[in-house]
């Protein structure tokens, strides 16, 4: 049975109640980094193939199995736990870092489970978990949207929840392996995966929630749903073509409202989704360098997005600003958060010698490899877009641009120290690609550093800084008038912006407020049927209640009065 | 051991005989006592029959020793072995947990009667259950009902909550209709075959031919079923249980919410599947359609209604009729796993349901009220009440790792497998409205302070806490160990579509 391996991400979960516990004694602060650590070692310690296997609702389950793109994940969730930990030393909430050791727990056990039942049960606590994280930040803002995300994630685990009854109803194996697209069930299963990954028609979710949680609670929460849906699509569905079409959409979606938004946070948020969006299509083009190429780059983004996202949350813990409008010239008293950001912008544009430029590039490369022009083209494309949205317009109207006048502080010590250390580990893992290579699940024979490579990436994101500065006065302009980007599309992408901002934004948008206005109304109309004083609900007389029955009686005659 | 022999009818005899035991001695502490020792050797004489369906099968016990057609036979199998599990459980700790509520919530005068009635309703409930003769099913089906009505009253007079009054009388018509329903049908049967065992009825209305060309059995079927649904709550059969579980005293909502309507559901189960078994029903009429779209309706009307009540008891209860509506729904779908799964959440919803009435009985023992609005910062006043509720209420939304999970799982699987895509995502999106009702109660108790003019309170007395958290922890543990439940289920499914021969 156990051979004396500990489940790691059982381990997290039944420390959440003990961290709890200490909540008000000098253990708290210590706890949350050993805590991380000891599940990290534990990560390692499973071994290959089923570790642990249990029998449940008449299912041979596997609750724990190794294996590369299983420890993968659970290394860079542990060593995230740790990162997060760190950053939240000064986090008052202790709910929050229980929730947070709870999600994480969570989202180690699913990407360690062997078969489907355990895969579900443990998406579904992470649902519980992100949503505590999020509600700790106790603000009226916070409150609703971990109300929203919560109803949103229980949908998609309602989705997927049918999807498996009837997957398995079907006689197919409970262990978790490739599936194929060919029947509802399995589709519904892609849509319960789909709706976490951030996939349209389910993207809001994410910039709703995250900018909403606290400083650290952002930190968490971008490194570990997305990417257990990531995990589970790398996993589940590797090599299905529709996905390349939901991820081209993710990349685009992401880069077009990022560059729209004002709030730093949810700058950071939409481009999760794009981030996501590549890996989603890595899935999707499916050959053995696009999945490694997937996995390592959720590997890599995780550390960077939450690098980004610790120094947006130092901004913030410092100002209790969100806005790019209201900040502004920081670098002058932040420099270590500024250049930590920096770094992470650097990264996130897959710039030469960072952890993005060896994984997204073996993504691109392996729709080359495919002959997937298209496909390839429009990756390119992005990278610069991502270059624009995080890269540079981040960090510039954060920490540079008009001076802000304001002149707060670098954040404390433990926070500066996790903002070094994931801003270490984004150039380590791009100067020494190999050890990030060596955990993926497929063997890699592609090398980064070529000329060419390199050379391209260059100028594509010099055309693109480039882009940006000319188009400098129209940004701030943009920004603080409104958001009319009309002028600045139509240059940069003129058949995407026509396609994008001129037909499908407005429509989309427009359905938006159709479906939330249809959504009021529906709640308002059930509210007058089923409300205290509706008429499904009201203490209704004996006399007509009476008179019910006996109209379900002829109802009955009626029908047994059929059958001849 | 002789006894161990004569087990089917100690069921019912011991809380039978215990009930004027009661009124013999008057005593309120005596009948308490006495009242308690019955409820829990009635659990073991449950445990101990369903040890031996389970070894040896169906049991068959001759009353008196009159033979099956003359005399009444007692039958119990894997389905109603389970049932009377359910029953039993609720009975010996709804035992230990009304001590303190009944003290509080019935004139002192009345207590030893609140435990005599309760025994009769224990008895009745357990005698329809164990018994394989319709007719004396619908002799317990009479006692049951007659001490629910007195329970639900038996806290109120003219000036105390005259409420419960009203609805008891309410509960008192439709149930009677019910009843009178029920009773037609049986003498509807017994004219078209003469029979009144279950088994002996099944067997005629097979030489019958089915009931294609008799419109007896027809009608008969038609008032068994709208009877049972009046007894069961169904949707729009409904209409007295609201009022009945809000206005009754709380141990009293948490024993009839527990256990009444599953009884009704259970005798809904033999009818359709036992008696009638040999006609297949579903494929030749559209009762299962009839069937399908009346729980979907309870499903949402249910839910719905209950998210926005203010009352504690009265959101449980109409949570409840949603339960049935997923009951009865693996009943109308009727393959193996739809109906294991109607079976299992029979079960579940008892645990939970009774754990959620306890905890709000708790509330209601502290504070003197069920609102809402008094539920405000309970979280941190009454830590262990306000955590049994979280955890019951998790285990109702059906979150995995707990008992309404496997109900939920079992019910989906059987649904698919008969090809309903569009009722399996109807199941699992009402399931999410019990979020709503549940995150309610949560919300105020947890994240609201309590109001600076409220009296400080703490958790219930041990005698109420540790029934309602074992409620709770089995409502967890039979979502872990789906093994026991989910097997006993799906064998009593099995055995019971099989004709139950």
């Amino acid at each position: 049975m156990m051979d004396s391996v500990i489940p790691p991400g059982l381990f997290l979960i039944i420390c959440a109640p003990i961290l709890a516990l200490a909540s008000q004694s000098a253990l708290r602060r210590p706890l949350m980094l050993i805590i991380p650590l000891m599940a990290l070692g534990l990560v390692w310690m499973v071994p290959d193939g089923p570790v642990i296997t249990a029998s449940f609702m008449g299912f041979e389950l596997i609750p724990l199995r190794g294996d590369a793109l299983s420890r993968l994940f659970g290394t860079i969730f542990t060593l995230m736990g740790f990162a997060g930990g760190l950053f939240a030393f000064k986090q008052k909430s202790t709910t929050e870092l229980v929730a947070a050791l709870f999600y994480m727990g969570s989202a180690v056990g699913v990407v360690m489970a062997g078969d489907l039942i355990t895969m579900f049960i443990f998406w579904e606590m992470m649902a519980i978990g992100s949503t505590l994280v999020i509600r700790s930040a106790n603000t009226p803002g916070a409150i609703k949207a971990s109300m929203r995300y919560l109803k949103i994630h229980l949908l998609g685990g309602v989705i997927l929840m049918a999807g498996l009854a009837g997957y398995l109803g079907e006689g197919n194996p409970v262990l978790f392996e490739a599936m194929s697209l060919n029947s509802v069930s399995t589709w519904l299963i892609l849509i319960g995966f789909l709706v976490n990954v951030g996939a349209p028609p389910f993207s809001a979710w994410l910039p709703d929630a995250y900018p909403e949680a606290s400083f650290s609670g952002s930190v968490f929460l971008s490194a570990f749903t997305t990417k257990t849906a990531v995990y589970v699509l790398i996993r589940g569905f590797p090599g299905e073509e529709v996905l390349i079409y939901f991820g081209l959409y993710m990349v685009f979606y992401g880069i077009i409202y990022a560059l729209l938004e004002n709030d730093m946070r949810r700058i950071l948020a939409y481009s999760i989704i794009n981030q996501v969006g590549f890996m989603v299509t890595g899935i999707g083009i499916g050959t053995q360098m696009a999945l490694n190429g997937a996995a390592s780059h959720a590997f890599a983004h995780i550390i960077y997005k939450a690098l980004l996202l610790m120094s947006a949350g130092a901004v913030f813990y410092r100002t209790g600003k969100r806005k790019c409008t209201d900040l502004g010239g920081l670098f002058q008293s932040m420099p270590v958060t500024a250049i930590c950001g920096t770094i992470g912008a650097l990264a996130i544009s897959s710039f030469p010698f960072t952890s993005g430029f060896v994984s997204k590039s073996m993504i691109a490369q392996a729709a080359a490899d495919q002959h997937m022009a298209y496909v390839w083209y429009f990756l390119e494309a992005a990278s610069a877009g991502v270059f624009l949205h995080a890269g540079i317009k981040f960090p510039w109207f954060v920490f540079f641009q008009k001076d802000s006048g304001m002149r707060p502080p670098d954040p404390p010590v433990s926070m500066q120290s996790a903002m070094i250390l994931l801003a270490t580990l984004c150039i380590v893992i791009g100067l020494f690609p190999e050890q990030l290579y060596a955990l993926l699940p497929y063997q890699v024979d592609y090398v980064p550093y070529t000329v060419t490579h390199v050379v391209n990436m260059l100028q594509l994101l010099l055309m693109a800084g480039l882009a940006f500065f000319v188009m400098l006065p129209m940004m701030k302009r943009t920004l603080t008038i409104s958001l009319d980007f009309d002028w600045f599309y139509r240059r940069l992408f003129p058949a995407l912006f026509d396609l994008l901002g001129r037909i499908i934004y407005p429509i989309y948008g427009r359905v938006i407020d159709l479906f939330k206005n249809r959504l009021d109304r529906l709640i308002s109309l059930v509210e007058r049927y089923n409300g205290v004083d509706g008429i499904l609900a009201r203490t209704v007389s004996t006399n007509s209640a009476g008179a019910l029955g006996l109209i379900v009686l002829a109802l009955c005659l009626g029908i047994f009065y059929q059958m001849q | 051991m002789i006894a161990a022999n004569h087990y089917p009818i100690l069921q019912v005899i011991v809380p039978l005989m215990a009930a004027p035991l009661c009124v013999i001695v008057r005593n309120n502490i005596i009948v308490r006592y006495v009242a308690t020792l019955a409820s829990w050797i009635a659990l073991f004489i449950a445990t101990q029959l369903m040890m031996r369906v389970m070894d040896d099968g169906p049991i068959r016990y001759v009353l008196g020793g009159w033979a099956a057609p003359l005399g009444i036979e007692y039958r119990i199998d894997l389905l109603n072995a389970f049932l009377l599990i359910i029953i039993t459980i609720i009975g010996a700790l709804v035992s230990i947990y009304g001590r303190f509520p009944v003290e509080k919530e019935i004139p002192e005068s009345r207590v030893y009667l609140y435990y005599t009635v309760y025994l009769l309703a224990l008895s009745g409930l357990l005698g329809m259950t164990v018994t394989g003769d319709m007719f004396n099913q619908f002799v317990y089906l009479e006692v049951a009902a007659l001490s629910s009505y007195t329970l639900i009253a038996i806290g109120s007079s003219y000036r105390i909550n005259r409420k419960a009054l009203v609805a008891s009388f309410r509960y008192l018509v439709l149930g009677t209709i019910g009843g009178t329903f029920f009773v037609i049908g049986i003498g509807l049967i017994y004219m078209a075959t003469g029979a009144l065992n279950l088994l002996d009825m099944a067997a005629r209305i097979q030489e019958l031919g089915g009931v294609a060309d008799s419109r007896t059995l027809q009608v008969a079927l038609a008032f068994l079923i709208v009877g049972l649904g009046l007894k069961m709550a169904l949707f729009p059969l409904h209409l007295w249980q609201p009022e009945a579980y809000t206005q009754s005293p709380s141990s009293v909502s948490v024993f009839l919410a527990a256990t009444a309507t599953k009884v009704a559901v259970y005798l809904m189960m033999r009818v359709l599947f036992t008696v009638f078994g040999s006609v297949d029903l579903f494929a030749t009429t559209m009762f299962d359609e009839a069937l399908l779209i009346l729980a979907v309706m309870a499903m949402f009307v249910g839910s719905l209604s209950a998210i926005w009540q203010v009352n504690l008891k009265r959101l449980l209860a109409y949570s409840s009729i949603a339960q049935i509506g997923y009951i009865i729904l693996g009943v109308s779908i009727g393959n193996k796993m739809a109906l294991a799964g109607s079976i299992v959440h029979m079960f579940n919803h008892a645990l939970i349901k009774g754990a959620l009435f306890m905890a709000v009985g708790a509330v209601f023992y502290r504070v003197g009220s069920s609102t809402l609005d008094d539920m405000r910062g309970l979280g941190k006043q009454m830590p262990l009440t306000m955590a049994a509720f979280t955890t019951a209420g998790l285990s109702l939304i059906g979150v995995p790792l707990t008992a309404g999970f496997i109900s939920k799982w079992y019910l989906v699987t059987g649904v698919l497998q008969s090809g309903h895509w569009l009722v399996a995502i109807l199941i699992l999106f009402s399931s999410l409205l019990a979020i709503f009702y549940i995150w309610k109660i949560i919300e105020v108790a947890y994240f609201q302070s309590a109001p600076a003019d409220a009296q400080p309170v703490s958790d219930p007395p041990l005698s109420m806490l540790l029934p309602m958290w074992g409620l709770t922890l089995l409502a967890v543990y039979f979502g872990i160990d789906a093994e026991t439940t989910g097997l006993i289920s799906q064998m009593a499914a099995e055995y019971l579509l099989g004709g139950g021969q």
